[in-house]
């Protein structure tokens, strides 16, 4: 065996790692949630629209649902906003929303002018939960099961595309009847 | 039409906060013990902030890196490891907010490498060096004085 | 207009570079003297096409033409007059540009510099820089053309980043890649080598000078890189091994390496296929560089915008060139043997020792830089690598190479004979050792393990490096430059150990909250913050803090850093206020408003951080005297076309 072959072998593996690489970088942005496959993590918080009562999540167990992370300061949430609106009207899939560090009075004001999509919205003023969920970015969207498992993670404006490909499969496939 | 970047929202929150923004972090927090200060210090330079290009904790000047600074300070005080700060940080956010890579067998080519790669180069020096010795008893080439150029 | 003709000069140039390409390669091979006569021609027209192009863009961003895409994103009618010109490199397309200058003006100066070479040797290097120009001119064309028209024309630019809107985007860019393409050349001639089928040390010869000159420049752009960095960003760092910095790291050592191969090659004969590989190797990472840093792969703070389209391109680029050279090498290298040997104790072994710890060092890097993509291609989960993982790993290769340097430098060729140098050892180790801990524990206190171990390792380079030049000098005889540079450069990397190792040892660093009045002492100076006020610059607004500083009471300096918000993009720019007291570097920042007329304030005691670079600049003037020594202009080959040369080929 030729042993100047090898820095070509060594480049080989390397080209063929970079290939892989460039296939993989649309979605360079979007890190891996490591709670995929996990318990979704537990939350109590105050209901936005109902002060007096809170938002838990072991209240949500045995259904699924979709967990939505947003806030009036971010833009790419009034972009995703109408897709969720449809989402709402589907009525597969309930949306829990969490407003992550907003202004109440605000949050409030923009779910009155454009529509509450929502079931329910926890108040999220200190940002502890959307931490314990590893959100970085809003949007960002949790499916989870009624086992209380997170099982897909949107980052990003909700598209359909994601809607119909990744979620509602996921849905049906074990809620022949919906919701 | 402008090209488009490949944009997902992370790129778009990026660009909403200023990527190209050049503010850093001042930390003011101040730990009562000097050495849970500097185990602070460590810490927060180690973990990444998940919303910047390649920023520390303890250097970005965005909301979620102060919470999470916040919740490194905490923790401490409650009397935690660095470890298990570590583990809390990567059970939400992954080991991508590790800046240090863990010690686990699956990053073991990554921290073996070098010590691997002295003895490889060690094994490779050792036998040239031991081929060229014995090739110099045959050598009659005769090189300049000038010893050191 | 004229951006369409920049763009018609673009594409002659590719042209150009074909040809060039062409008769540099099939001339020699099929030996037609006419085509081998076309290449200069070739190489000059393709030179004076790119300069044609770059002048019609700078045109454009001088005259405001925001019809040019590329102007539209990167320039403004508040820009100054300066940045309009140096925002040609501000983005991707630019840069690729200057990228593409850059060579043709290496190629033209090989093609000069060609008349001492033998002709088809010659001919086959201009053929293997076109092969290089060539891809890179069809990338810019294909994929990255900043003559672009937007239609309608932009009432008004972007603007240009206003990071880079600082006089280190006039330098560092253009610096840096003089240096990356430069090793263009190096890996020219070794491709010229491999397609005659021959390499002796005449090669080494010729190659010599090129490389160190490429090193030379490339040292200087990493170095005006950091100190950029440093002085622009302003928070006190200087080398993240973000993987964009890496990218030019890793040439930079297997550079290194390549440089001092060489010397044993020229000498000796020896290390010709593993010379031969290292001068691949410098410009394939050049190139890996290109690829990370435009492709997306990498998350990096300086990464260009991210398109896996051009990333697809220069893989392919990549794959061409680089696997096409190595294929090249599996089949001429086995060829190149040399039957000189060397004791343990020679210069050659430290020569060897050198290359082997420099490779560690620079595979170190590309591990740690490629871990993220390769854990992630292969499904081994996403992971992230910084300078916890880099800084100690880089150490266990470097600090024994430090060690070795010292001794090695009185090792004679082929027969060490170290035994006469024993006594200048230990004395020139003692007194390091002195220096060394007088340094830690002296001038400063409380250093860590490794601190008094690098310093003395720093001082005794630099010990070492003098033993030899001053003997001479005491003798009478001369200092030949090759001798003197590798002095000088030797002792450059002696001054950027003793400087990390102070700067990493013995640095300050405190986040104050000061209301208007308030005072801290921070490392031995005093603080007094005077309060902030509004000020306003040409295309920015910004909140001005004063402090005053003083040392024992006695006066250090006004310091005022800002706050900046620019008006076009509404980017927000910290600008830190830095001064030099005593050797040490102290910087002030400005943080939050806190309420109640409280701010945060940043402050950073660095000593020695000026060292770093400072080493960077002795290091390329020392490779600049060592390239300019009088065997390489003297290295003449007289007969015409011949294939043969003289008797000292070895078999």
């Amino acid at each position: 065996m030729n042993r100047f072959l090898l820095p070509l072998g060594v480049f080989v593996l390397l080209a063929a790692v970079l290939a892989i690489g460039i296939k993989h970088s649309p979605d360079k942005g979007i890190i891996a949630s490591p709670l995929l496959g996990k318990p979704a993590p537990q939350f109590a918080l105050p209901n936005l629209t109902d002060p007096a009562h809170v938002v838990r999540s072991s209240d949500l167990k045995g259904r699924w649902y979709l967990f939505n992370v947003w806030g009036t300061w971010c833009g790419e949430c009034r972009a995703e906003h109408d897709m969720l609106l449809q989402v709402h009207q589907a009525a597969v899939v309930p949306l829990i929303g969490l407003d992550w560090k907003d202004d109440d009075a605000q949050a409030l004001a923009w779910l009155q002018q454009l529509g509450n999509p929502y079931e329910s919205v926890a108040a999220d003023r200190a940002g502890r939960t959307a931490i314990d969920w590893g959100v970085y970015g809003a949007p960002e969207t949790f499916l989870v099961n009624p086992q209380g498992v997170v099982v897909y993670k949107h980052v990003g404006a909700l598209t359909y595309q994601t809607w119909t490909r990744e979620i509602l499969p996921r849905v049906s496939r074990t809620t022949p009847a919906g919701s | 039409m402008k090209r488009l970047r490949t944009v997902v929202a992370v790129g778009v929150m990026l660009a909403a906060l200023g990527a190209g923004e050049a503010v850093w972090a001042v930390d003011t927090t101040k730990l009562p013990d000097p050495a849970l200060q500097e185990r602070y210090s460590v810490l927060t330079h180690e973990l990444r902030c998940m919303q910047c290009q390649n920023e520390s904790l303890a250097d970005s000047p965005v909301d979620l890196a102060a919470d999470l600074r916040r919740e490194v300070r905490d923790q401490l005080l409650a009397g935690k490891s660095d470890d298990d700060v570590r583990a809390w940080m990567a059970a939400r956010y992954g080991d991508f907010i590790l800046f240090r890579p863990r010690y686990s067998w699956r990053n073991a080519w990554l921290w073996g490498a070098p010590g691997a790669l002295l003895l490889l180069g060690a094994l490779v020096a050792w036998r040239i060096v031991r081929q060229r010795s014995t090739l110099l008893a045959t050598d009659y080439e005769p090189i300049e004085e000038d010893g050191h150029s | 207009m004229l951006p369409e003709f920049g763009h018609f000069a673009l594409i002659l140039a590719l042209l150009l570079a074909a040809l060039q390409a062409f008769f540099g390669i099939a001339g020699p091979a099929l030996r037609r003297d006419r085509w081998i006569a076309a290449v200069i021609p070739a190489v000059t027209g393709q030179a004076v096409m790119v300069a044609t192009a770059v002048a019609c863009l700078i045109a454009a961003f001088v005259g405001f033409d925001f019809s040019v895409a590329y102007v539209a994103q990167n320039s403004n009618t508040s820009l100054p007059l300066f940045y309009r010109v140096a925002a040609l490199w501000g983005a991707h397309e630019g840069s690729l540009l200057l990228w593409i200058m850059l060579l043709a003006l290496w190629s033209v100066a090989v093609a000069i510099g060609a008349r001492n070479l033998p002709r088809h040797f010659g001919a086959r290097v201009l053929g293997v820089l076109g092969v290089v120009s060539f891809g890179f001119l069809l990338f810019t064309l294909a994929t990255s053309n900043p003559f672009l028209r937007l239609d309608p024309a932009a009432a008004d630019g972007n603007d240009l980043n206003p990071i880079l809107q600082d006089p280190g985007l006039v330098v560092h860019p253009p610096i840096l890649y003089t240096g990356y393409v430069g090793f263009a050349v190096a890996f020219a001639f070794a491709g010229a080598a491999m397609l005659e089928g021959r390499l002796d040390q005449h090669w080494a010869r010729w190659t010599r000078p090129w490389t160190t000159a490429a090193w030379c420049f490339l040292s200087c752009g990493i170095a005006l890189g950091s100190f950029w960095a440093y002085y622009e960003l302003g928070w006190g760092g200087f080398w993240f091994w973000d993987p964009v910095e890496n990218s030019s790291f890793m040439p930079w050592l297997v550079g290194t390496a390549l440089v001092h191969s060489l010397a044993a090659t020229d000498k000796r004969g020896l290390f010709k296929s593993w010379t031969l590989l290292l001068a691949i190797l410098a410009f394939s990472f050049s190139m890996l560089g290109t690829f990370l840093v435009r492709s997306g792969v990498l998350v990096s703070v300086h990464s260009f915008a991210a398109d896996p389209a051009r990333g697809i391109f220069i893989l392919a680029f990549l794959i061409l060139m680089v696997g096409g050279s190595l294929a090249l090498y599996a089949w001429r290298a086995p060829l190149l043997k040399s039957s000189a040997g060397f004791e343990l104790g020679a210069r050659e072994s430290f020569l060897l020792f050198n290359n082997v710890l420099l490779v560690i060092a620079a595979a170190t890097v590309f591990a740690g830089t490629l871990a993220p993509l390769i854990s992630d291609s292969l499904k081994l989960g996403t992971l992230s690598v910084g300078p916890p993982y880099f800084n100690p790993t880089f150490m266990v290769s470097m600090l024994p190479l430090l060690a070795l340097l010292s001794v090695g430098i009185h090792a004679n060729w082929k027969r060490g004979r170290l035994e006469d140098s024993q006594r200048t050892l230990l004395y020139t180790f003692v007194v390091a050792a002195v220096l060394g801990c007088g340094l830690a524990f002296g001038v400063y206190s409380h250093g860590k393990v490794l601190t008094p171990v690098a310093a003395t390792l720093g001082f005794w380079i630099v010990l070492s490096s003098l033993v030899d030049p001053i003997d001479r000098w005491r003798r009478g005889m001369s200092v030949s430059r090759a001798v003197l540079g590798m002095t000088v450069a030797h002792i450059g990397l002696a001054t950027a150990v003793i400087g990390l190792t102070t700067v990493q040892s013995f640095t300050v660093e405190e986040d104050l909250a000061l209301s208007a009045g308030g005072t801290a002492n921070v490392g031995g100076y005093e603080f007094r913050f005077l309060g902030v006020k509004p000020v306003d610059g040409p295309n920015y607004s910004a909140v001005g803090g004063t402090v005053v500083v003083t040392q024992h009471g006695a006066p250090v300096g006004v310091f005022e850093p800002q706050k900046r918000q620019y008006w076009v993009k509404h980017t927000v720019k910290s600008e830190t206020a830095i001064k030099i007291h005593h050797g040490s570097n102290i910087l002030l920042a400005l943080g939050d408003d806190l309420g109640g007329g409280r701010w945060s304030v940043r402050v950073q005691i660095r000593p020695l951080v000026s060292f770093v670079w400072l080493a960077a600049l002795i290091m390329a003037i020392g490779g600049a005297l060592a390239a300019s020594d009088r065997r390489y202009r003297t290295a003449r080959v007289t007969s015409e076309g011949s294939e043969g040369l003289s008797a000292r080929q070895a078999g």
